[in-house]
């Protein structure tokens, strides 16, 4: 009886599985073979397999020059990569102060940035917008990349990472060899925190890479524009005179680096997921 | 000799954070302070000059609150709630299946791959992609109406239940392997003599699930709620891509945030200002919650052990009072 009623179960969690698998999949699967087929094709209506238009596509893509997505992956790609960078380093710079030192405003420093730690951006973004234009930042990369280095969720999980894999001993001993403090940590803290940097890393260049807000608000020029920024104006543009081939192989050319990057890393990815989370 | 050293030693510790002070300084708390002010100000650009900056007290709340504000704070709501609860349904059933052991689910990691693939999608290329996919004549419609189930093309764009479902959708799609995943920790780890001791007691599948489970994981549901909440507040990408920033049909679809930005394009600094405070109001309130749930270090998981424990503390402080008394 028992083993019937968990096999009964086990039946309907496959199920339900596939179900949501093909879900998660099927939109994707149409964007690849849509990317594939020529305009006309397209018109005839829905086919289940790949046409032969894919290289056809790309090329109208990349030679397009209102929507330059060639140029706007180039743009995400340093932005992004910036981001990972700065934030992971920074992060991991400010955790290790709160977590190794002892000094007055430790207290104050860390219940501050934890009561921020899911503060919206949004909410500022008015006086963001100001700032930078009063700074001749606007329409620059710049407040794209620099605010990153303050990352409350990033800083927590660096934090949480260091209690849990950086003894302080280690420190110590480094200290009694007579290292100086930011030699400790970029030659004994840095390779320590290594996986905890490489998740956050990717996490940091999946987010940038996909944010819209702040770049649409920031970025004029069409050459300076990121991804999804572009995607925006082809969602703005009269689509309807446009090769929709085309526009399939130009949301494909979006999402595709990042799901390369996903595919290549999904286990750390998934694996890091929780590290970062409320440790229950 | 101890004391020295550090001493010595905490000047690192402020020169270390100084960097995320003087970028979170200057990048948000200014910024701030600036939409703060101007909030109170009569200030925009109208056609070609621009009005203002004149004090004005509350005006722009006032005037907020009588526009259409409510409207989209309610848009918000609806889109966030008809994501959310499917999510966090299936999200549990997947955990707990996942988190145990005596379900042997094939193909486990594979599966938790593809569910958490729509999460790392571009928030605006998926929504580009579903408006292409649900148009009149795309391929979801062809579908249909080559399979016979529909004799004439869904126009899935014309109506508030259409976008709203299509909204959802995504939403849905883009968090429920997060939200599995992250239960799936939770329950994970809940302490294996629990479990074992409720069924030595007899408690069965179901039993468990809502006896021991739920009860256990309930402070990371509460984190998971309240930060899909102010996910749900910051709602943007997909409304405004899909419905090309108009939030149609009838503005059925547009969000806060889609209020905001269009405030902010149209520098209607002042309105823009007072829409930013609520929503800094409301954001802070929820922010405060995971601050708490998130600084509760409470390893066994429910609060009200902790609170027990605390009671127990008390009584026991009261005890010796009385001891030395």
């Amino acid at each position: 009886m028992k083993t019937k009623k968990i096999n009964f179960s086990l039946i309907f969690a496959h199920v339900l599985l596939v179900i949501l698998s093909f879900m998660c999949l099927f939109f994707f699967y149409i964007l690849f073979v849509n990317a594939t087929r020529s305009h006309a094709d397209l018109q005839k209506g829905f086919a289940a397999l790949p046409g032969k238009y894919m290289i056809e596509n790309f090329i109208k893509v990349a030679n397009d020059g209102t929507i330059p997505m060639i140029k706007g992956v180039r743009n995400s790609l340093i932005i992004s990569s910036a981001c990972a960078l700065l934030c992971t380093y920074f992060s991991a710079l400010t955790a290790y102060g709160l977590y190794a030192y002892e000094f007055k405003l430790k207290k104050i420093a860390f219940t501050f940035i934890m009561a921020i730690l899911v503060m919206p951006t949004q909410v500022t973004a008015m006086g963001f917008l100001r700032l930078i234009t009063k700074l001749g930042l606007y329409n620059t990369f710049w407040p794209l990349i620099i605010p990153s280095i303050a990352s409350p969720a990033v800083f927590y999980f660096m934090y949480s990472y260091m209690q849990s894999s950086l003894p302080l001993s280690l420190v110590e001993a480094a200290r009694i060899d007579g290292a100086g403090e930011f030699r400790t940590f970029n030659t004994i803290v840095m390779p320590i925190m290594k996986p905890a940097v490489a998740v956050q890393a990717i996490f940091t260049f999946v987010g940038s890479w996909n944010n819209y807000f702040v770049p649409a608000l920031v970025l004029q020029d069409k050459g300076k524009m990121t991804v999804p920024v572009l995607i925006a104006t082809l969602r703005g543009a009269d689509f309807k005179s446009f090769d929709s081939g085309k526009i399939y192989m130009t949301i494909l050319v979006a999402i595709v680096p990042i799901v390369i990057v996903y595919v290549l890393l999904s286990k750390y990815i998934i694996a890091g997921i929780t590290l970062g989370g409320v440790k229950e | 000799m101890n004391k020295k050293k550090s001493i010595s030693y905490a000047k690192w510790g402020y020169i270390f954070i100084l960097p995320f002070f003087i970028s979170f300084f200057i990048f948000s708390l200014i910024p701030l302070a600036d939409t703060i002010r101007l909030s109170f100000y009569e200030y925009y650009r109208a056609t070609l000059k621009i009005v203002g900056p004149n004090y004005v007290g509350f005006q722009n709340y006032k005037e907020l609150l009588s526009s259409d504000m409510l409207v989209y704070a309610k848009n918000t709501a609806i889109l966030w709630i008809i994501g959310f609860i499917p999510q966090i349904v299936i999200a549990l059933l997947l955990a707990s299946w996942f988190a145990d052991i005596r379900m042997k689910i094939r193909g486990a990691q594979v599966f938790k791959v593809i569910i958490y693939l729509p999460n790392i999608i571009m928030a605006s290329a998926f929504a580009m992609l579903f408006f292409t996919l649900f148009s009149t004549n795309g391929p979801v419609n062809s579908i249909l109406l080559q399979m016979g189930v529909v004799t004439k093309a869904i126009d899935f764009m014309g109506t508030p239940f259409g976008v709203r479902s299509l909204v959802a959708t995504m939403n849905f799609l883009m968090w429920f392997g997060n939200s599995t995943i992250m239960l799936m920790a939770a329950i994970m780890g809940i302490s294996p003599d629990v479990v074992e001791a409720a069924e030595i007691d007899g408690c069965n599948g179901y039993k468990r699930f809502f006896y021991i489970t739920l009860p256990m994981i309930r402070p990371i549901l509460t984190y998971s709620l309240i930060v899909s909440m102010i996910g749900g507040l910051q709602m943007f990408d997909v409304p405004q891509i899909l419905t090309n920033g108009q939030g149609n049909p009838d503005r059925t679809t547009m969000t806060l945030i889609m209020f905001l930005n269009k405030h902010l394009r149209a520098n209607n600094y002042g309105m823009a200002g007072a829409l930013s405070v609520y929503l800094f109001i409301v954001s802070g309130i929820l922010c405060f919650i995971v601050y708490k749930i998130t600084m509760d270090d409470d390893k066994t998981g429910t609060k009200a052990e902790e609170k027990a424990k605390k009671k127990r503390e008390k009584e026991r402080l009261k005890q010796m009072k009385k001891e030395g008394k």
